[in-house]
């Protein structure tokens, strides 16, 4: 059955985790996706989850962000039920930006940004001189305080992608969970927005993310989270995670993992039923 | 965010030509300092202008309320001047016969027809922006929620069963049908598998809506009193309603109102959706219950004092959305008073056309809306919730 890849994290990363799921069981009506299962997330990494279509990643990314509510077993968000928090307390812990958002016709970016400070608000104190610093540094960091502006649907995908994590941002929480952020995006836009999930991991931010692309998984994140059926297959570097013997398992991929020429990760090339001379069946 | 010296450098932007320069995050240097602020014009200078141009705006629309509210005082089968129209508002003692109908006229025709004008228009606005808001749907009106035709329903109901016959006696039933038929819409959407979802609450408004519909028309079609009642209390008006209607109405609408200026900062959360929302830590299903309420109490207050005034809260919503932009916190507001500008001269054009008779204020709401709303769509003006 599954093989054990599981192997420790980058040494001398503290050992206390930010988020962590212990023993979940998830579903949607009479179908369980998630069973039993424990997952840690360390802090200051970014820790991308990947898996085949319906394994129960986005199932996973929803429970940890308390979106879904575990049938049994609880998540732990630094040290606590995440269950037993209030929905604003975790809000100013965790920022959360699910599958391709819509933002209302005409909203500009700079108001999207700052609806971001919503659970630092009340009703009476609705903007302060605190919120204008932080949704201004939340602009400066994902590089849209140019486009402050001008409405999000008139910006185009990658730019786009950048205001919602600016928004996430300025909830002013340093763990951040994002739902495939790279979804409808070319390779450039893709890139452009991984470079920025680098520079807040490079700023002391805890990233998890939901990732479809294997070799952009394995360029941008130190933990890799291999999920099949629900469970968890492997977890660690991916360095150590990725071969091609886990590809096989987790994806039933036929693929060769090659040293990257530019990058110091594997990089995963796949072998397909054609356009491959002398390894056809 | 503890301070981290950047390992390696993050190439510029290069080659990504859509991509601005990043004022703050350069090559090798400390992250920390973007945190300083950015040198020159600040990228919320913007916010600033628009939140500007909105409270002059917003001061336009009240300005414009108040000469309808005067030009309403004055006009009618009996055309007063200003100097009239301040008599019969702050004069005590009368000095003859003329100036006692004159005080008349004003306190007990115009005066009530006005305030009930502004509280409804107010009520239907604000509820037609909050509907919309809450379905996440540009065509959702308060009739939705099965407001109206509840209200329909339980007066004919009501002159059927027990025979009544003051407009006065069926104001109550009228705003029980409401408020039941909202529940139940409510309730129905927030059970089963689809609970919460606005298509849901959409689908359940169509169908009690329809159901509704469907026995009003049979028990007003086996009454013949119930029909003749209905006949007038459908067109929607505001005039006719003495004060002492109108007070529990205002009562019922100013509840409504506190909840939804509660609940404003949230929807325009749930405006980027119920995910987006929940991370902000929008307590989702509170938020929704206060709102429904809100709507319920607003659109079921306005629709007992006069009937169903339908398309007015849609109308303004889109025309305050217009002016206003998609912050609820500002198009709210504005859609509550231009639906009081809009039903109030509505009302008054409708005592003017056809002297010496009137035509009811709904009818012209539809008969100038319509063609309104039709050249926004045309000019392609409309924006989605």
């Amino acid at each position: 059955m599954a093989v054990e890849y599981i192997t420790a994290i980058e040494p001398g990363v503290a050992a206390v985790p930010r988020l962590a799921a212990r023993g979940v069981t998830v579903g949607y009506g009479d179908r369980t996706v998630i069973d039993a299962l424990d997952v840690t997330i360390p802090p200051g990494v970014v820790t991308t989850i990947i898996g085949p279509n319906g394994c129960g990643k986005s199932t996973l990314l929803r429970t940890l962000t308390r979106l879904l509510k575990p049938t049994s077993g609880s998540v732990v968000l630094d040290g606590e039920d995440i269950a037993r928090l209030k929905t604003r307390d975790v809000a100013r812990k965790l920022g959360l930006l699910p599958q391709s958002p819509v933002a209302p016709e005409g909203l500009t970016v700079a108001d999207l940004v700052a609806r971001g400070r919503h659970p630092h608000q009340s009703w009476l104190r609705q903007w302060s001189s605190d919120d204008v610093s932080v949704v201004e540094r939340a602009l400066a960091l994902t590089g849209v305080s140019d486009l402050a502006d001008r409405p999000v649907d008139s910006l185009s995908g990658g730019q786009r992608q950048r205001a919602w994590i600016s928004m996430t941002l300025a909830q002013g929480t340093d763990l951040l969970l994002l739902d495939e952020p790279t979804t409808y995006l070319d390779l450039a836009h893709a890139i452009d927005v991984l470079d920025l999930v680098d520079d807040l991991h490079e700023s002391g931010c805890t990233v998890v993310m939901v990732l479809h692309d294997l070799n952009l998984a394995t360029r941008y994140s130190d933990n890799l989270i291999v999920m099949k059926a629900g469970s968890v297959l492997a977890q660690g570097h991916p360095r150590d995670v990725v071969t091609p013997e886990l590809l096989h398992e987790a994806f039933g991929l036929r693929a060769q993992v090659v040293e990257d020429p530019v990058g110091d990760r594997p990089l995963i090339v796949p072998i397909g039923r054609t356009h491959v001379p002398g390894l056809a069946d | 965010m503890p301070p981290r010296t950047r390992r390696q450098a993050a190439g510029p932007a290069t080659g990504r030509d859509e991509v601005p320069e990043r004022p703050g995050v350069r090559v090798g240097q400390d992250t920390t300092a973007v945190a300083a602020q950015p040198v020159g014009r600040s990228p919320l200078a913007g916010i600033v202008g628009v939140r500007r141009r909105r409270i002059v705006g917003l001061a336009v629309v009240v300005a414009v309320l108040v000469a309808a509210s005067v030009v309403s005082i004055a006009v009618g089968a009996r055309a007063l001047s200003p100097a009239e129209v301040w008599h019969g508002l702050f004069s005590g003692a009368d000095a003859d016969q003329k100036a006692t109908d004159i005080r008349l006229i004003v306190q007990t025709v115009r005066i009530p027809r006005t305030v009930l004008a502004v509280v409804a228009g107010i009520a239907l606005g604000v509820g037609g922006a909050l509907i919309q808001g809450f379905t996440r749907n540009p065509i959702a009106d308060t009739g939705l929620l099965g407001v109206n035709t509840g209200a329909s329903f339980a007066v004919v109901t009501a002159i059927s069963l027990l025979g009544l016959t003051d407009p006065f006696q069926y104001l109550w039933f009228a705003f029980l049908g409401a408020a039941l038929a909202g529940v139940v819409v409510f309730g129905l959407s927030s059970i089963g598998r689809g609970a919460g979802n606005p298509l849901t609450l959409a689908l359940a408004g169509q169908g009690v809506t329809v159901f509704l519909a469907a026995m009003t028309t049979a028990v007003a079609l086996s009454d013949k009193a119930a029909l003749n009642a209905l006949r007038f209390w459908n067109a929607g008006s505001v005039a006719g309603v003495p004060f002492r209607v109108i007070w529990p109405v205002t009562a019922f609408v100013v509840v409504g109102l506190v909840l939804a200026l509660a609940v404003l900062p949230s929807v325009n959360l749930l405006n980027l959706g119920d995910d987006v929302a929940r991370g902000l830590g929008v307590n989702i299903a509170l938020i929704r219950t206060v709102g429904i309420l809100a709507i319920t109490l607003l659109a079921g207050a306005a629709t007992a004092a006069c009937g169903p005034i339908a398309f007015l809260g849609l109308m303004v919503a889109h025309v305050a959305r217009y002016l206003a932009g998609p912050d609820y916190r500002w198009l709210v507001p504005y859609a509550g008073l231009l639906g009081a500008v809009v039903l109030l001269v509505c009302d008054i054009v409708g005592r003017v056309v056809v002297r010496p008779g009137e035509l009811d204020a709904g009818v012209l709401v539809a008969l100038l809306g319509a063609p309104f709303f039709a050249a926004l769509v045309l000019r392609g003006k409309f924006k989605s919730a």
